[in-house]
């Protein structure tokens, strides 16, 4: 039963990709061109990244907020590197491994200072977010080497962009783990019920600390494609954009109670939100309005399962 | 004439039949037990008494008038009113308050505060109750809670009052002083509906009794001109020959030794082993600091001083995982949030210790974990049409088959059980011992922690008893007597 409930929220979801390419095809002419559509992945791309690690961190009842703060350290770390005439291989794995570092911060706090994620990552948010403020203040950074441009203007084959590509893999990656293998079966059990696990033996700290660590990681991927993309850092860079990325997450249908969800709901959710924000924009609509639609949008699916849950299983709910 | 009758009362749940053929009659002046398995249909009727579900068919009679108890409000009007085994209870409250709840005294619209009081006063006192109408209801004890809730009853007329299964978190002398308040309000003409699984207590308090069985009633009658024995045979339907399925101990070396052991505010200097094909029972009032050990032994908690040694070896159990590599399974005794996930699947819940067996690569199959549910289920017999069965959806003694069967599958060679039979009915309990005493059989241990005197008495070959976090004595099964058990825990 609660595989089909899912199902079926995958299904409303691909239906309203359905109806979103309809009815920008309708609207605009340029939209359905492989070329537009290969521009239209760049609005979701690096936020997807994010997504995927920070679905399982939410279905193992954690979350981070901190993710876009992460992601503008990570891009200043590279900035300051690349003044200092580094090559871009180390680039990356200064990116990667401030996002590391970061995420492994995050973990610790939850972990071991058993402080709640939501308040030790709001709390390293401002912390990362102040961080890249204070060094760079309103100085802009673009000294990166012409190799470092291919992670966010590079194209694998044909209109398919390296980082769509990566994207595809690395949900592919996410999907194959949560779903089919024991690692992911804790993840379920630990977001489900924590002590519980934790009385069955599985190492319920272990896995928080690693999933911290890992979306911390991947934040720091995201800013690498970001600041490869742009060619500059500013301290802004990615402002606002974790909440972005949690909408993703929810909108997948990933449970904000921990548990439940599924790689391929978040991804279909990060197309949806990325063709909204594409879509919208090649129709001359403000951005201010967009994301009263994107708001509008995540309260109605969020709420709709809600509701439908309770109205007809209240009157079956046993009670013997 | 009774004064609240109960006639062929039906109730289905979706496909789940949960009251077939409900038969009750309580009268004024009398404590009527209400006595059958979990899953018998007790709780239903229990809602349907209170108005929190309409039967589907039968009737209700009050004081010879057909009745229709619509809302739990409306059973209160009636003068039906329930102290529920868990306290319903605001803490944040204050006696008063949790009193008066949904009915505040009002004057002009506005809450009449000195009015509650004053009621409140005057009903405490009437309970004997020693604690103020202004005490926050979060500072008060268990049993004070559900003298609240009789309490709360008596604001209005209680002609009935309703307890399910009242005494099962409360201490010696506090179920004596439940008793005492009992036995007043019946002798006050009111009807009491008592609903326990321990027969001492039915036959302390109790004048008759009614025994349902897959919700239909079987029997009901004088509790004067019946017997335990005649009780449990029509709970169960089937004679129970012997109560504890316990066979003579083959005692091999020891297996678990523990020296010195303290955690500080919890238990002190605990010293003991436990030897192959033996059953160590642990007894102790609540607070005694049994559970906060068994903690501790499974590596949940540290321990500050002492020593842990599992087949003649010192080991660290810093940590869970430790102490399941040392062979060491934990039974916890809050199955609901600790020894199970309720939302997932019996199979589910099997693997969870298992993951590394069920998947040696990592990656996973359904298939494999099925495999091994299914084995399990049928192993200790849990009834369940499958594997794929929430075990939100099972009663309460088949949910505690799938905890213990978890372990089991992880061939564990200490099993420690923390009250491995509270809440469950008379065959689940008797299913869960026959598979402590086979378990030991094959060369296990097991440690059993249990407020059960009987099941202490009955199932360990020793007995340890605690007392305020110290051992106050050990017994061997030979020595052990009820009255001699009890005072060691106690502080008499």
């Amino acid at each position: 039963m609660n595989a089909a409930r899912w199902l079926r929220w995958e299904s409303m979801l691909a239906a309203v990709l359905i109806v979103e390419f309809v009815f920008f095809a309708s609207t605009s002419p340029y939209f359905l061109d492989v070329w537009t559509l290969s521009d239209a992945s760049f609005n979701f791309t690096e936020r997807a990244i994010v997504a995927l690690p920070l679905a399982l961190l939410i279905i193992a009842g954690e979350i981070d907020i901190s993710v876009a703060a992460i992601m503008a350290l990570a891009s200043v770390a590279m900035g300051l590197a690349a003044a200092h005439g580094v090559d871009t291989p180390a680039l990356v794995a200064i990116g990667m491994g401030t996002g590391l570092v970061a995420g492994a911060i995050n973990g610790a706090l939850v972990t071991i200072g058993r402080v709640p994620s939501i308040v030790a990552t709001i709390g390293t948010m401002t912390l990362f977010r102040g961080g890249a403020y204070a060094v760079l203040g309103d100085r802009v950074l673009k000294e990166y080497p012409a190799s470092f441009a291919v992670f966010g203007q590079g194209y694998a084959f044909g209109p398919i962009s390296l980082e769509l590509l990566t994207f595809g893999l690395l949900a592919i990656a996410f999907a194959l783990v949560l779903h089919y293998t024991r690692w992911g079966r804790a993840i379920f059990a630990i977001g489900a019920n924590p002590i519980a696990s934790r009385c069955s033996g599985i190492a319920v700290d272990r896995y928080k600390f690693v999933l911290f660590s890992i979306t911390g990681l991947f934040s720091g991927l995201a800013a690498v494609m970001l600041t490869s993309r742009l060619g500059s850092t500013r301290p802004s860079i990615a402002q606002g954009w974790e909440l972005e990325i949690i909408s993703m997450v929810i909108l997948g249908g990933v449970s904000v109670w921990g548990g439940k969800g599924t790689i391929l709901g978040v991804v279909l959710a990060a197309i949806v939100l990325g063709l909204v924000n594409f879509g919208l924009g090649l129709l001359n609509i403000p951005g201010i309005v967009m994301s009263i639609i994107v708001g509008a949008l995540l309260i109605t699916v969020v709420a709709i399962p809600a509701i439908a849950e309770r109205w007809p299983q209240a009157r079956l709910r046993k009670t013997s | 004439m009774p004064f609240l009758t109960l006639s062929h009362i039906q109730k289905s749940f979706g496909g789940t039949r949960a009251l077939t053929d409900a038969n009750l009659s309580l009268h004024a002046g009398q404590v009527t037990a209400l006595i059958g398995e979990n899953g018998a249909g007790k709780s239903t009727l229990v809602k349907i008494l209170s108005g929190v579900h309409q039967p589907d068919a039968g009737e209700i009679q009050l004081e010879g008038q057909a009745v229709r108890i619509d809302h739990p409000e409306h059973a209160r009007e009636l003068g039906i009113s329930v102290v529920h085994q868990e306290s319903v209870v605001f803490d944040n409250l204050s006696v008063a308050e949790n009193m008066f709840v949904g009915d505040r005294p009002r004057e002009r619209g506005w809450v009449s505060w000195r009015t509650m009081r004053q009621r409140a006063a005057e009903v405490l006192k009437q309970l004997d109750a020693t604690f103020d109408p202004d005490a926050p209801a979060g500072s008060l004890s268990i049993a004070q809670k559900h003298v609240i809730q009789i309490a709360r009853g008596l604001t209005r007329r209680a002609r009935v009052l309703i307890m399910d299964e009242p005494t099962a978190s409360l201490a010696h002398r506090e179920v004596e002083e439940l008793f005492g308040l009992t036995r007043k309000l019946s002798a006050a003409g009111c009807s009491v509906l008592f609903i326990s699984h321990k027969f001492e207590e039915v036959f302390d308090i109790a004048n008759r009794y009614s025994v349902f069985r897959d919700g239909a009633s079987v029997g009901e009658g004088e509790l004067a001109a019946s017997s335990r024995d005649e009780l449990i045979r029509l709970m169960v339907g089937r004679p129970v020959e012997q109560l504890f399925p316990k066979t003579p101990p083959e005692l091999g070396e020891p297996l678990m030794r523990v020296e010195h052991l303290s955690r500080t505010g919890e238990f002190q200097d605990i010293s003991f082993d436990v030897r192959r094909g033996e059953i160590l029972g642990i007894y102790g009032l609540v607070g005694a600091g049994r559970t906060e050990l068994a903690q501790v032994l499974f590596g949940l908690e540290s321990a500050d001083s002492g020593s842990i040694e599992v087949c003649g070896r010192r080991v660290a159990v810093k940590s869970v995982q430790e102490a399941v590599r040392e062979g060491i399974a934990y039974v916890p005794e809050d199955r609901q949030t600790q020894g199970a996930i309720l939302p997932f699947s019996i199979a589910s819940n099997l693997a969870l210790p298992n993951l590394t067996a069920l998947a040696p690569r990592g990656w996973w199959s359904a298939q494999r974990e099925t495999q091994l549910a299914d084995e399990w289920v049928e192993t200790l017999k849990v009834k369940t049409a499958n594997t794929a069965t929430v075990v939100q959806d099972l009663s309460g003694g088949n949910q505690q088959k799938v905890v213990i069967a978890k372990w089991l599958a992880r061939k564990p060679k200490i099993l420690i059980l923390d009250e491995p039979t509270k809440g469950i009915d008379v065959g689940a309990k008797r299913a869960v011992h026959a598979v402590m005493d086979q378990f030991v059989h094959r060369g296990c241990a097991v440690i059993m922690i249990s407020s059960d005197l009987p099941e202490i008495l009955g199932m360990s070959d020793r007995i340890l008893v605690m007392r305020r976090g110290r051992v106050r004595a050990l017994f061997t099964r030979e020595e052990a007597t009820s009255e001699a058990v009890i005072r060691a825990a106690t502080d008499a």
